[in-house]
């Protein structure tokens, strides 16, 4: 395996690992070829942001849609709609999360620029969508009040 | 993995939306159990959803995201009787792929 995959290395390069990540590479091609570990790392926002590449631009083109108070901080969850022309892939962060970035999704042609997920939410923050359009990359930002964290037990 | 994955695909409008229900623990690494020992990580890492061979969704998740996945989009272009595939791997190595047909 030519690109960084640290956890998989972690755990010793387990044959099962590397047999299904070898089977999806047809589909890999097409879409976004190595996972952006960096951004996944990271432990705050500067260091997620230069992980995908830029600090992005606040965008009234995209539509967030997330509880304004979580009961629950395990489930929350969260629509990210764009109306950005060309938009190409859809990150889901959660500001003061130990890692922010949650969920790199990208939009191939033919699919809606819009995805829908359920995320952990540590304490009360931003939730945050990067849309990457162009080539560039724009944000929208919602808080989220959570009275109970994601992270218990 | 006890139970497996519920795809739910529909087209309505020439949009076809796709809601997918995966069972996995999503655990972080982060939490420690009853004796205070941490509990490993174990969370999917990658998603990838096609709509017969044609590539509609791609994901890199991390462990942010919550227990047993709930996922939720939308393309265009399915008919009655096309298949949606859903696979996904975790950062053990296991992976889980469904198969549903639109309707």
């Amino acid at each position: 395996m030519n690109y960084p995959r640290r956890s998989f290395l972690k755990l010793g390069g387990s044959a099962l690992a590397a047999l299904a990540t070898t089977a999806m590479w047809p589909l890999r091609a097409l879409a976004a070829a190595v996972r952006p570990e960096a951004a996944f790392v990271a432990k705050d926002l500067e260091g997620t942001y230069k992980g995908l590449g830029g600090t992005p631009t606040a965008s009234a083109e995209i539509d967030l849609s997330t509880p304004d108070i979580a009961e629950n901080g395990a489930v929350v969850p969260i629509n990210v709609t764009s109306k950005l022309p060309g938009t190409e892939e859809i990150y889901i962060l959660v500001e003061k999360n130990p890692n922010p970035l949650a969920a790199a999704f990208t939009i191939p042609e033919g699919t809606e620029p819009f995805v829908s997920l359920r995320v952990k939410v540590a304490q009360t923050c931003n939730l945050i969508a990067v849309v990457k359009a162009g080539g560039k990359l724009y944000s929208a930002s919602k808080e989220t009040k959570v009275t109970l964290g994601g992270c218990g037990g | 993995m006890a139970s497996p994955m519920r795809i739910r695909a529909k087209t309505t409008d020439g949009i076809t939306e796709v809601k997918a229900l995966m069972s996995h623990p999503m655990e972080t690494g982060m939490r420690k159990d009853a004796e205070g020992k941490p509990i490993p990580a174990h969370y999917i890492t990658e998603v990838t959803a096609t709509h017969n061979d044609k590539l509609v969704l791609h994901a890199y998740w991390g462990p942010a995201v919550s227990q047993n996945p709930f996922l939720n989009f939308q393309f265009k272009g399915g008919a009655a009787g096309d298949t949606v595939t859903i696979k996904w791997v975790d950062n053990l190595g296991e992976s889980q792929t469904e198969q549903a047909t639109l309707s």
